[in-house]
């Protein structure tokens, strides 16, 4: 393998527009992601921490494609992606997955798991056969640790932690190289949180996922990341591996999160 | 979803009544023609304001009374004690069409042709108020349903595309909607019906009433459509199909228009009689549906008459019952549709 | 500190359906909290944590939740019995609500000025100038340049951001009682300390109770004055935080603090609660 990055952004620029009036005139601008550059390694996990509202969601969401960076650039295993059309994207929503944060509200409360896992091979292997997909997605369950007899459970009859496994069974379902998760346990309690934690360390481990690990807990990302940037107004404040981080903060606001984390 | 609301409206008593009675006006409605004893033009000037006739059981078989005419001045109608009309089942009739096109001759029952059975009276031209009301009721409850199915097919499509794509076009829809909703109903209605009706003959009234009540009610549901399209186009379940690269439509019908279903059913059911009331408005005003058709709203202006009050010819404005009941009906199954798909704001409220 | 307690729950006994395929959510628990007390609610997911702190104003849709037994006494009133028109001016002027879900809670056709006025004029009408007060309570959750903020719509925030707005709404109406469900599971931690903070400082100012509900046992250390343990719809431990953090008596409260990560020890896997093992230390 070589060494280009499997993701690599420079200088991504992300603004809002503020607008005002009945006319919806623009009268300025929030500037979410503000010249931001970092790489992510084949198999690694990058963990993105940061004050709320710093710009973290719309980093994640600019690299699946959800907003469209306002300017820079990002590269997929070398290839510029920043600019393709909707039709040229299509390949990556294949290699490119995100698991969001809150449980409850991103599986859609109308469809059965089987449906709501079974959408992505609709769409993306449409010479499957009903049947091929339905066995498939009791193997994506499987996976995630969930049984066959869920397939036909509609998502108000699971808790938080099988929610987010539901949600990660449908990422992983088009066998995606690179997952987006956007906070992924912050809603779970803790022994869940764990059992996620580890569950997506196993699936790193045995499909070779790279991550994009976002969070707000220290400890959670220190544990599970390779490397760390932390984020304040937009900007990325520090860059280093999680040791690194913890032992020898560098930025004032990384002394600050770490001093804030209370102590038990 | 949608079996799921129907287990639930049979688990309370209210709305399983509330759905029932509407199955049966809607059933008496489809086959008005066969369950009424004379079509809706069949004059007689004989028995005009005739009151409803007596029904006794005689040897076996039921009977109408025979009335006569005492005072042609003030309509007043006698039963003569010895004179009984035998009531015939499926009895022949003149020739008609159900539904227009199925040739019949007979209904459900009647009496020999030499006398009248009126249930509910006779109005000024001796025509049987029964079958007009049921013959009315095919254009009042109708009215409620198609205009329901147009306003919600272009409120859900304008305000979901509105919701969903935001922009320009947000801005111009939604400003339409708000020009739409500026304009007097009232006046609006006059003046297109004035404008066009020259055009159309009595059948074509009916659609045109429908599309002009259409025309102004759809700007509300798709401002509440949008508005919930806004809350869910950013529920993460939209952004997880997007970033599996679902295609905009399909985004639309697979996940945003189930989550909105529930809310549909239940203002559907609660602007129906919006709809009936409308056409009672505009009939009775003399713009809405005409003769030879028939409707409840044109039954009740055609008894605007002092007569009718002096006299007390109540039979006449039974049609104003009719309309009462159907609106209470939907009314309270409306009620009890959104406690199933809502019950935050039962408890809330 | 006065003899009766601000809230107090006995023997409250929650189902959802009825019948067989009935769910106990909560199987008759008993608590208290005084006045400007901090009591901290820790369980599992499911354990009922929700549907308690919802039923102290009767918000639970009812069907499918029924209230089988208890009694809760606010200033020594039974919610469970009041009527409607007694209830109401409860809701938000006597007990205000931070509900779970921010993202679903905020009405996403209004700005979040217009919200927030709202819940200000309606338990708040001495206030003058409303708008300067939303301001302020933006403000003080600590959200940047809360002016240029107020025409925003909620899918224009953070996921954090929405709830800080929540929590600002819930805080501008001053309650006597603050029912906190999960406020901080979108904040990271500089702002969970300075939401905090402020919930401390209303609380000595205002002498505000608090029931928090939270998964995160750095909070429950930091704020607390007891904590109640939850498990399957009982309470199975009760005590001062210091005792029960420091001391666990049952079996599930240990299982669950140990499951905590901690900066800086790095483990291979994260611990997690083995449901088999508590069953079989729970049967006698
Ligand atoms: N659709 C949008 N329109 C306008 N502004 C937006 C939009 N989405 C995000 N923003 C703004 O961009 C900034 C960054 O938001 P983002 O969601 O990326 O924060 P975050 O770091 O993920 O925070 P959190 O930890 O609270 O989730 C915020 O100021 C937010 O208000
Ligand atoms: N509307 C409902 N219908 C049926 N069951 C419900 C409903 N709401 C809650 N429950 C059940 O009640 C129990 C307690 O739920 P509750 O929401 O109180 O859990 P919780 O302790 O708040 O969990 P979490 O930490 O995940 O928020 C669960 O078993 C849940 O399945
Ligand atoms: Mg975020
Ligand atoms: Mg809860």
């Amino acid at each position: 393998m070589t060494d280009t990055p499997l993701i690599k952004v420079e200088h991504l620029k992300v603004y809002f527009p503020i607008t005002s009036g009945v006319l919806q005139r623009k009268s300025g601008e929030v500037r979410a992601v503000d010249d931001v550059s970092f790489e992510i390694l084949r198999g690694k996990t990058v963990g993105l921490v940061g004050e709320s509202g710093s710009g973290k969601t719309t980093i994640g969401r600019a690299l699946i494609r959800l907003i469209e960076p306002t300017d820079g650039h990002i590269f997929y295993k070398g290839e510029e992606i920043t600019r393709l059309s909707a039709k040229e994207f299509r390949p990556y929503r294949k290699k490119i997955q995100i698991i969001f944060q809150d449980p409850y509200n991103s599986l859609n409360p109308r469809l059965t798991i089987a449906d709501i896992v079974g959408e992505a091979l609709e769409i993306h292997f449409p010479r499957m056969t009903r049947l091929q997909r339905r066995s498939r997605v009791a193997d994506l369950l499987a996976k995630v640790g969930l049984k066959p007899e869920h397939l036909d459970r509609y998502p108000h009859e699971f808790s938080g932690g099988q929610r987010q496994r539901i949600g990660i069974a449908r990422a992983l379902a088009v066998e995606p190289e690179f997952i987006v998760c956007d906070e992924p346990v912050s809603a779970l309690d803790v022994s869940v949180q764990a059992q996620i934690v580890n569950l997506l360390q196993d699936l790193q481990e045995e499909l070779g996922l790279t991550y994009l690990f976002i969070a707000h807990d220290l400890a959670v990302v220190e544990h599970i990341s390779d490397f760390v940037l932390v984020m304040n107004r937009g900007k990325i404040v520090e860059a280093a591996t999680a040791e690194e981080i913890y032992t020898h903060p560098q930025d004032d606001y990384t002394r600050k999160l770490l001093d804030a984390v209370p102590k038990l | 979803m949608t079996s799921n609301l129907f287990r639930q409206i049979l688990q309370r008593p209210t709305g399983v009544l509330c759905a029932a009675l509407l199955a049966v006006l809607y059933l008496i409605a489809i086959f008005a023609a066969v369950i009424s004893p004379y079509a809706p033009s069949d004059q007689n000037l004989a028995k005009t304001y005739h009151p409803p006739t007596g029904l006794v059981w005689h040897d076996g078989r039921l009977c109408v009374r025979v009335y006569k005419l005492v005072d042609p001045t003030e309509a007043l109608y006698r039963a003569e004690p010895d004179r009984l009309a035998p009531v015939h089942f499926w009895a022949k009739s003149a020739p008609y069409k159900l539904w227009g096109f199925i040739p019949m001759e007979h209904r459900l029952f009647g009496v020999d042709s030499a006398e009248r059975i009126y249930l509910l009276g006779s109005d000024s031209t001796g025509r049987d108020v029964f079958s007009r009301l049921l013959y009315g009721s095919q254009v009042s409850l109708s009215i409620g349903l198609i205009g329901i199915f147009i306003t919600t097919v272009i409120g859900v499509t304008v305000g979901g595309l509105s919701g969903y794509f935001g922009g320009p076009l947000d801005n111009v829809t939604m400003r339409l909607t708000e020009l739409l909703m500026a304009v007097p109903d009232l006046y609006l209605i006059i003046a297109l019906r004035a404008a066009l009706s020259a055009y159309f003959d009595s059948g074509q009234i009916f659609l045109l009433i429908v599309g002009i009540l259409s025309f102004i009610g759809w700007s509300g549901t798709a401002r509440v459509i949008r508005g919930l399209t806004l809350s869910l186009r950013n529920r993460p379940f939209i952004h997880a199909a997007e970033a599996l690269g679902q295609t905009p439509f399909v985004i639309l019908w697979k996940h945003l228009f189930p989550n909105l279903l529930g809310y549909l059913i239940v203002t559907s059911t609660l602007s129906i009689p919006g709809y009936i009331l409308g056409e009672a408005a505009l009939s009775f005003l003399g713009i809405g549906i005409q003769e030879p058709s028939t409707s409840w709203g044109l039954m009740l202006s055609q008894a605007q008459d002092m007569k009718v009050f002096m006299l007390n010819f109540w039979w006449l404005l039974t049609p104003g019952l009719a309309i009462f009941v159907t609106v209470i009906l939907f009314n309270a199954l409306g009620d009890v549709l959104r406690d199933i798909v809502d019950p935050k704001l039962k408890t809330q409220v | 500190m006065c003899a009766t307690p601000l809230l107090e729950v006995r023997n409250l006994a929650i189902d959802f359906g009825r019948g067989e395929n009935a769910t106990h959510a909560v199987k008759g628990i008993s608590f208290t909290i005084a006045d400007g007390e901090t009591v901290a609610v820790v369980g599992e997911s499911g354990s009922g944590k929700s549907v308690t702190a919802l039923s102290l104003t009767r918000l639970l849709p009812t069907p499918p939740a029924r209230y089988v037994g208890g009694e809760i006494l606010f200033n020594g009133r039974n919610t469970l019995t009041l009527s409607g028109d007694e209830l109401r001016p409860m809701r938000g002027k006597q007990i205000a609500y931070i509900f779970q879900e921010p993202g679903t809670s905020l009405n996403p056709v209004f700005t979040i000025e217009f919200q927030i006025a709202e819940a200000i004029r309606l338990h708040r009408p001495e206030v003058k100038d409303v708008r300067g007060e939303v301001v302020r309570a933006l403000d003080l959750v600590g959200i940047r340049d809360p002016e240029k903020r107020l025409g925003d719509y909620p899918h224009q925030l953070s996921g954090g951001m929405q709830q800080r707005v929540m929590i600002a709404m819930a805080l501008a109406c001053h309650p006597k009682l603050l029912v906190a469900d999960e406020p901080t599971t979108a904040l990271d931690v500089t702002i969970q300390k300075q939401i905090m903070d402020l919930l401390r400082e209303l609380k000595g100012r205002l002498g505000m109770s608090i029931m928090l509900i939270t998964h995160n046992f750095g909070i429950v250390a930091d704020i607390a004055d007891r904590v109640v343990v939850m498990f399957r719809g009982h309470i199975v431990e009760e005590g001062k935080t210091a005792d029960v953090l420091r001391n666990p008596q049952h079996p599930y409260t240990r299982a669950l603090i140990d499951c905590v990560p901690r900066l800086g020890q790095k483990q291979r896997r994260l611990k997690a609660i083995d449901h088999a093992e508590i069953e079989a230390l729970l049967k006698p």
